[in-house]
């Protein structure tokens, strides 16, 4: 299998996430004006950072690179992407994932690790998971507090939609360790077809043992064994 | 053609928690203004555009705001259209 990660002006993890990716397989960089993907990428890596500054909303004008039309059609055509933080934003705005991620209640940028409990182990962004191990990731936003209206909530609960949800470090989710004020302590959400996955924390920042912790790595390894 | 100043307010939706407002309200009501509530943030654009008429003018910048300008998720838009003379 082989990745692609997305490079937008602003972008500033898309070399965490180059970094991993190609310690699993040859990984292509592609620049948001391009207006193809190649053939034998499988997934793509929406990466964190600010595009286009945050301007009007974050990932409202990444959503009109000419790259993300690609995107959207690779996504749709059962494709696998995945959106990290910034990447997450734009996954939100282009509607590929439900809901919206608008400022932390707090107001402050958040810059620490979360504790992070695996709903579904399911896709193939998480099979590699349980619901046991509790992860431990960095996490680094201004505006990751995900809503979404009533009903939308019931059908991401009843299609098993969540992948993520904020806990504490024995994996109680509870009020105290939502860092942001996502609704239901949501930290990523798959779409319908469960193709395409949105988070706000930071794996490939967490995926090397040199960096202190690895427990990213294994979204990465979900990936690749079941891509492979 | 005619020339036309649009006026657009994007504020968050009825429901949606305005985190900022509540911060700028608290800091309102640590300086003796009690009376201010409900404060909400929101955002305002101007734009010129050229259309044959006003009516022409605001449905250009309501196909703006659907599209990019505001997210209807979280946001409602308010468009006021004045011409430029």
């Amino acid at each position: 299998m082989k990745f692609g990660v997305v490079i937008f002006p602003g972008s500033n993890c898309d070399h965490d996430a180059i970094n991993v990716a190609s310690s699993y397989s040859e990984t292509y960089q592609l620049w948001h004006k391009d207006t193809s993907i190649p053939n034998d990428i499988d997934c793509i890596i929406l990466p964190g950072g600010f595009s286009f500054g945050d301007y009007l909303r974050c990932g409202a004008i990444a959503k009109f690179s000419p790259i993300m039309n690609e995107v959207i059609k690779f996504a749709n055509n059962g494709k696998y992407v995945i959106g990290i933080c910034n990447g997450f934003q734009i996954l939100t705005e282009a509607g590929l994932v439900p809901g919206a991620l608008i400022r932390n209640n707090s107001l402050h940028f958040l810059c620490k690790d979360i504790y992070l409990k695996t709903e579904n182990t399911n896709s193939i962004f998480t099979s590699e998971l349980s619901n046991q191990n509790i992860l431990k990731l960095p996490i680094a936003h201004g505006e990751g507090n995900f809503i979404v209206d009533d009903n939308t909530l019931t059908e991401l609960e009843s299609n098993s939609q969540i992948a993520f949800r904020y806990c504490d470090k024995d994996g109680n989710v509870i009020k105290e360790s939502n860092p942001n004020g996502s609704v239901s302590n949501i930290a990523g959400v798959l779409n319908k077809k469960k193709n395409v996955l949105g988070l706000m924390p930071h794996p490939e920042r967490y995926s090397d043992n040199l960096l202190g912790y690895n427990d990213g790595k294994s979204i990465f390894d979900s990936i690749f064994k079941n891509l492979n | 053609m005619k020339s036309f100043i649009a006026k657009v307010y994007i504020t968050l939706r009825s429901g949606i928690l305005d985190v900022q407002g509540k911060a700028i309200e608290h800091a309102l009501h640590s300086l003796d203004f009690e009376m201010i509530n409900n404060v909400r943030i929101g955002k305002y654009i101007t734009l010129n555009i050229e259309a044959q008429n006003d009516g022409q003018a605001k449905v250009f910048v309501e196909n703006a705001c659907k599209e990019l300008l505001s997210n209807p998720i979280i946001e409602d838009f308010n468009i006021e259209i004045i011409e430029n003379d």
